[in-house]
């Protein structure tokens, strides 16, 4: 961080007006001062954030047991890993993260080639109407997922749907609800709404290399497909780690796409996505049961985040 | 050309699609092409949705501009002290505080929701406001960020002549840095704003009255009942044009600052 180098010794100026001020750290403004910024953030962070995941870590360690039969009173207790070996023995978990696996080992690809390869193009001369295609691209990030899903669910019904009419007019008959295809309608809702998000991480990453550097290509006798895969896309390497990782944990919360197209799907259970099956487990008021699958769902979020960030800068050299 | 024309339809069809079907009555939305143009009906569509149901879609409207713009607006001013003292303060665990805040990114949002609403139910806050709008103002991602923007924008030296000048560090915050760091608290306000109005996990766990709903959730919810009432399918489709084309046209006009924001978000 360069404010360390850029700060001067305030130590030799006297502290105004000739009152002697208790110091944290030789400098800067006193204790007081740096909580009273910092509380607004904390007090909330804590609260919100660090709180509910102790509580949930607590809830996952319980659990409901009952004192004289079936008809006896319940209480909780604690159960060590007991709710986490039944999420590790419940088929409808597994089945939850193999369809995501499966969504994100797609999914993912897709939107970030997709992504790049806009952003390349855009960073050329050849293309026109820049603008517009940024524009175009990035509209859908302004729009929820839950519309989005709303709208595509339209584009997808039998009975509404222009595309299907148009398909249906040069003799396809595409079923986008049906029980193989619906996993991936889901999949192009989330490919409409980031792409253009992610383009423009890529753009201006890109957008900030010295131009300097292709002439020098150039005089090399490099053309503009040397340029783009050999040049800018290792530079830009960072911006898409960042957003691969990103999209790494939007996948695995996945929640609000598949649940849209359940109202018109009836190929979409309600233990579809991981994190659908622990809302229905705690609507099903089993909160320790839920509060375990959520646990799972993030560690599994940051194993594979911090894996992925651990690989990938480790083989290009970040 | 040709792919990025592709492209361009791809992204530009639903909201084509939402346009047309907006401006049609119920009978024609099955019975007329999906891109084309059939009885102009716009503004008895838009009659409908804001009287059915007693117009409680304009209370939706209300309940969203608290979450979302309110939300954002506190979020952000929060997160500009706290990144700002961070960057610009030297103090004893700094950095580890910087590191708790990073992990919170990865937290995903749809794991703290069930655990909150066990403890706010405890707390009787389910069903009210805060239950929404309180988790709603934490952005760790806007700290970082607010702490990337206040090391480029805000001078070292400028804060220590307002020190010399007697200045207190809320006066400096408010009148020096604050300006320096406007258009990067525009950046993480639309981040924040976004990351609000697209969190339907959050308010669908801790909302059971209609009246509290913001426009994500009361449209899903009319969505799941087009099977029983056929007749709300014009308003949702009308509902989720009214909610989304103001936001596309503010995002428009305000590009350029997302652009330095993402800028900034994937330098390392």
């Amino acid at each position: 961080m360069t404010d360390i180098a850029t700060r001067p010794t305030d130590a030799v100026s006297p502290p105004p007006r000739g009152r002697r001020r208790p110091r944290l750290d030789g400098g800067g403004p006193r204790a007081g001062t740096i909580v009273a910024f910092l509380t607004p953030f904390f007090l909330p962070f804590v609260l919100f954030y660090l709180v509910p995941v102790g509580y949930a870590l607590w809830q996952s360690f319980r659990v409901v047991r009952r004192s004289g039969g079936q008809y006896g009173t319940s209480y909780t207790t604690f159960g060590g890993f007991e709710q986490y070996v039944e999420v590790f023995q419940n088929d409808e978990f597994w089945a939850s993260i193999g369809r995501i696996g499966l969504f994100g080992i797609v999914q993912v690809p897709v939107m970030l080639f997709t992504a790049l390869v806009m952003a390349l193009l855009l960073d050329t001369h050849l293309l026109k109407l820049k603008g517009f295609f940024r524009t175009a691209a990035f509209m859908p990030y302004a729009v929820p997922g839950v519309i989005a899903a709303i709208m595509w669910s339209y584009l997808y019904s039998p009975q509404l749907s222009p595309v299907v009419d148009l398909l249906n007019g040069i003799g396809l008959k595409p079923d986008f609800l049906g029980p193989g295809a619906v996993l991936w309608s889901a999949a192009n809702v989330s490919t409409w709404l980031w792409t253009g998000y992610n383009m423009l991480i890529m753009f201006s990453a890109l957008q900030s290399i010295p131009q300097e550097l292709y002439e020098a290509a150039r005089i090399d006798g490099a053309g503009n497909w040397a340029i783009a895969w050999r040049i800018k896309v290792p530079i830009i390497a960072p911006s898409i780690v960042m957003t691969t990782v990103f999209s790494i944990i939007g996948t695995l919360q996945l929640y609000s796409e598949p649940a849209v197209l359940r109202q018109i799907s009836s190929n979409i259970s309600s233990t579809f996505t991981p994190n659908m099956l622990a809302y229905t487990v705690a609507v099903g008021n089993n909160y320790q049961q839920a509060a375990a699958i959520s646990v799972v769902i993030a560690v599994i979020t940051f194993v594979l985040s911090f894996g992925f960030m651990r690989l990938t800068s480790k083989r290009a050299g970040l | 050309m040709a792919l990025m024309l592709v492209l361009a339809i791809y992204f530009m069809l639903p909201l084509y699609f939402l346009i047309v079907a907006a401006t049609k009555p119920q009978g024609d939305l099955a019975s007329t092409s999906g891109l084309t143009f059939s009885n102009f009906q716009l503004f008895d569509n838009l009659h409908t949705l804001f009287t059915f149901n007693d117009g409680i879609f304009a209370r939706w409207i209300l309940n969203t501009v608290v979450y979302a713009v309110l939300g954002a607006a506190v979020g952000t001013l929060i997160s500009a002290l706290c990144g700002y003292a961070l960057a610009k303060f030297r103090f004893r665990g700094r950095e580890f505080l910087f590191s708790v805040i990073l992990g919170g990114v990865l937290v995903p949002s749809t794991a703290l929701a069930l655990p909150l609403f066990l403890l706010f139910s405890e707390a009787g806050l389910v069903n009210t406001y805060f239950a929404v709008f309180l988790p709603s103002i934490v952005s760790p991602f806007g700290v970082y960020l607010a702490r990337i923007f206040a090391n480029a924008a805000v001078p070292q030296e400028l804060i220590e002549s307002a020190r010399l000048d007697g200045a207190g560090e809320f006066r400096t915050f408010f009148s020096v840095s604050f300006k320096l760091m406007s258009p990067a608290l525009v950046t993480i306000f639309l981040f924040q704003f976004v990351g609000i109005w697209n969190n339907f996990f959050l308010p669908m766990v801790m909302l059971q009255k209609e009246e509290l709903f913001p426009i994500t959730l009361g449209l899903f919810t009319w969505n799941g009942q087009t099977a029983r009432t056929p007749l709300l399918q014009e308003s949702v489709i009308m509902g989720s044009l009214v909610s989304i084309v103001p936001v596309i046209i503010l995002f428009i006009v305000l590009q350029r600052f997302w652009r330095t924001g993402l800028a900034a978000g994937s330098l390392k």
